[in-house]
């Protein structure tokens, strides 16, 4: 019990912090911080509505906190979920709507699709570090502009519909639509709003959290990246193949991050947009160091910034000095303090002082 | 019909060069950093800091050296964020660089609400209140300076011994802390010029992002370059050509726009991969120094 309530410290510390900043931010530029952060948790969790776009919007964050994850368990840090999220999000839609079959066969096909295609975006840069060294952090960055570039001259050049104004692919077919949540509570005869895009997809990440954990603490494989990252010399001393488990970590990573492109796609516009994603890649990393690499607790990190994200939309509209530029700045805040947690180690020396700790 | 010196000609010189100077700007600030050993991947953040501020007080006082001189501070107070963490907290220097270019994705827009009333961008400024050419006449007189001071000055010679064994510079008695600090401060405040020409010099307003990954291509820059003033010049510049062909190109020749955006980063890995040469980062780098105790 002691454990959880110490891994839980320094994070609530850090968000408690940033809230501050955020309120001083607020207080500076012209409005009550107080009536700003009431906005924000009101439409983020008062009402049916709220929630589940909260929690629509803390799907894609899961599976980009999941990929920072894993790649961080085996000491990597993956910037480039941004664009493995983009070439999966495409790939699943290509397959979408190029195979007009059965749904039983053309959602597995798109999902794997997907899987695969972040896999391949993260596994470049893994192979490049194992098998030159070059480092990750580099290799991820450039891949992110690359793919942004690839995805959208397809979506420009092949895929557009004619005529249209917006840079996007055409729609899917509809038997590779996943369910949205009005549709699957249905079966069980609850009434639920349809216009919710709140979809399968956000079990599916539910699942992929419970995938992680099994992986990377109930198999051989999740103990050597473990290992690996824990110490790299050390795990390679003893037999274990550090540059298969750098691969297969940011392999892992980008068919995480991929598995987005499942709820954007798949779930909720049912085509490619072009430049979808709302930073879902960066904020990952500040779910994954919030979450303390994780499953559960990025899955609660998610949720947290998936709330954020609701809240600023809200805030955006009834705030004319405040906008939801807010929720970028307190992610990034949040990062700051989590990642210099020194900061807090006078709690920590105090502990120590009372015997406790 | 189209004839090749529509494309290449005396004014694609300039347009290299114009946008050229913010990358020379960052990639020689983001120099100072790397050498000392701290990474610098918040150049992208220090841009946009400065870019945003040089903006917005050039629009508010109508003095363009003002507005320099503040996007200048704004450089060094980013940059202290990144030194306080990275050097005193010894927090991840790329985690501390990411959170710092996600800051700055915000909170200019959340300012220029506050400020101008909307989170698009800042007004328009008048001819009086730009400085088009100031800028890049910083850069290039930094080139050489930067190589000056690195290979011909104790600061220098002290700021590429921590960056390479920092225990070597602490036995010798260099303060690995404080030449650390002066270190990234340099590239705050370079950077930060870099960011302030694209709003104050090549454009007339800030608009959101408007950096657009030129940090990261400065740091690419970096790369190529191999870490050294010359060759970081020479790459920077090749990135402007780049540029300033996909920006000749566009509707004259059929190739799309994004497979000439992509050429930085695909030469950046390939590089960085060892296929041409070999690069030589700073050994130390990335590693926060803890002195040990006596």
């Amino acid at each position: 019990m002691q454990r959880i309530l110490d891994s839980l410290l320094f994070p609530l510390l850090a968000v408690v912090s940033a809230f501050l900043v955020g309120g001083i931010i607020v207080f500076l530029v012209g409005d009550n911080p107080l009536r700003v952060y009431e906005i924000f948790f009101a439409s983020a969790f008062g009402t049916i509505d709220g929630i589940s776009y909260t929690l629509f919007y803390a799907t894609p964050l899961i599976f980009t906190g999941l990929a920072v994850a894993v790649a961080f368990r085996c000491g990597l840090l993956n910037i480039g979920a941004e664009g493995q999220l983009y070439v999966a999000a495409f790939a699943a839609a290509w397959v979408g709507f190029t195979l007009d079959i059965s749904q039983w066969v053309v959602i597995p096909l798109c999902m794997i699709a997907a899987i695969v295609a972040g896999a391949i975006w993260g596994g470049i840069p893994g192979i490049l570090k194992s098998r030159f060294g070059s480092h990750e952090v580099i290799n991820t960055i450039m891949m992110n502009f690359i793919a942004v570039g690839i995805t959208s001259y397809f979506t420009q050049y092949y895929y557009r519909l004619p005529g249209d104004p917006i840079l996007q692919t055409k729609t899917i077919f509809p038997q590779a639509q996943i369910p949205r949540m009005s549709a699957i509570l249905g079966t069980f005869g609850i009434n639920f709003p349809a216009w919710l895009p709140l979809n399968f997809g956000f079990f599916i990440a539910i699942f992929a959290c419970i995938f992680v954990y099994i992986f990377l603490w109930k198999t051989k494989w999740g103990y050597e990246l473990r290992a690996v990252g824990a110490n790299a010399s050390a795990a390679e001393y003893g037999g274990i193949n550090v540059g298969r488990s750098i691969v297969l970590a940011m392999c892992i990573s980008g068919a995480l991050a991929g598995l987005v492109g499942i709820n954007e796609v798949l779930g909720y516009r049912y085509r490619y947009y072009d430049g979808f994603s709302a930073n879902y890649g960066f904020t990952g990393i500040a779910v994954a160091l919030l979450g303390r690499n994780h499953p559960l607790g990025i899955f609660l990190a998610a949720l947290l910034f998936g709330a954020l994200v609701r809240g600023g939309l809200f805030v955006n509209i009834f705030s004319d000095r405040v906008s939801k530029d807010l929720v970028v700045v307190l992610q990034a805040v949040i990062i700051l303090f989590v990642a210099c947690e020194a900061i807090f180690q006078f709690l920590q020396k105090r502990n120590l002082a009372t015997g406790k700790n | 019909m189209i004839d090749a010196t529509d494309i290449i000609n005396i004014s694609l010189v300039g347009s290299t060069i114009r946008l050229a100077t913010p990358l020379i700007l960052a990639a020689i600030g983001g120099l100072y950093s790397e050498r000392a050993g701290v990474i610098n991947i918040a150049l992208e953040g220090i841009m946009l800091a400065g870019a945003f501020t040089a903006a917005a007080v050039a629009a508010k006082t109508g003095s363009p050296y003002l507005a320099a001189l503040s996007a200048l501070i704004s450089g060094v107070v980013v940059a202290l964020i990144h030194a306080v963490a990275c050097i005193r907290y010894r927090a991840d220097q790329v985690v501390i660089g990411t959170a710092i270019n996600i800051l700055f994705l915000g909170a200019p827009a959340l300012f220029s609400r506050a400020f101008f009333g909307s989170s698009g961008s800042t007004p328009q400024l008048e001819t009086a209140q730009r400085l088009p050419n100031l800028f890049i006449y910083i850069a290039f007189i930094a080139v050489p300076v930067t190589y000056f001071v690195l290979f011909h000055t104790r600061f220098g010679l002290r700021l590429r011994m921590i960056g390479e064994s920092p225990e070597a510079a602490d036995s010798a008695g260099v303060s690995v802390e404080k030449i650390r600090y002066m270190a990234v401060l340099i590239s705050g405040l370079l950077a930060a010029l870099g960011g302030a020409y694209l709003a104050i010099g090549q454009n007339s307003f800030f608009t959101r992002n408007m950096t657009a990954g030129r940090g990261y291509i400065a740091l690419a820059a970096l790369i190529f370059g191999n870490w050294h003033p010359t060759k970081t010049l020479l790459a920077c510049l090749f990135f402007g050509l780049t540029e300033a062909l996909a920006i000749r190109m566009q509707g004259v020749i059929n190739i799309p726009n994004q497979f000439i955006q992509m050429v930085p980063y695909i030469i950046t890995m390939v590089v960085l991969a060892g296929f041409i040469g070999r690069v030589h980062p700073p050994k130390a780098i990335g590693q926060p120094y803890v002195k040990e105790r006596r």
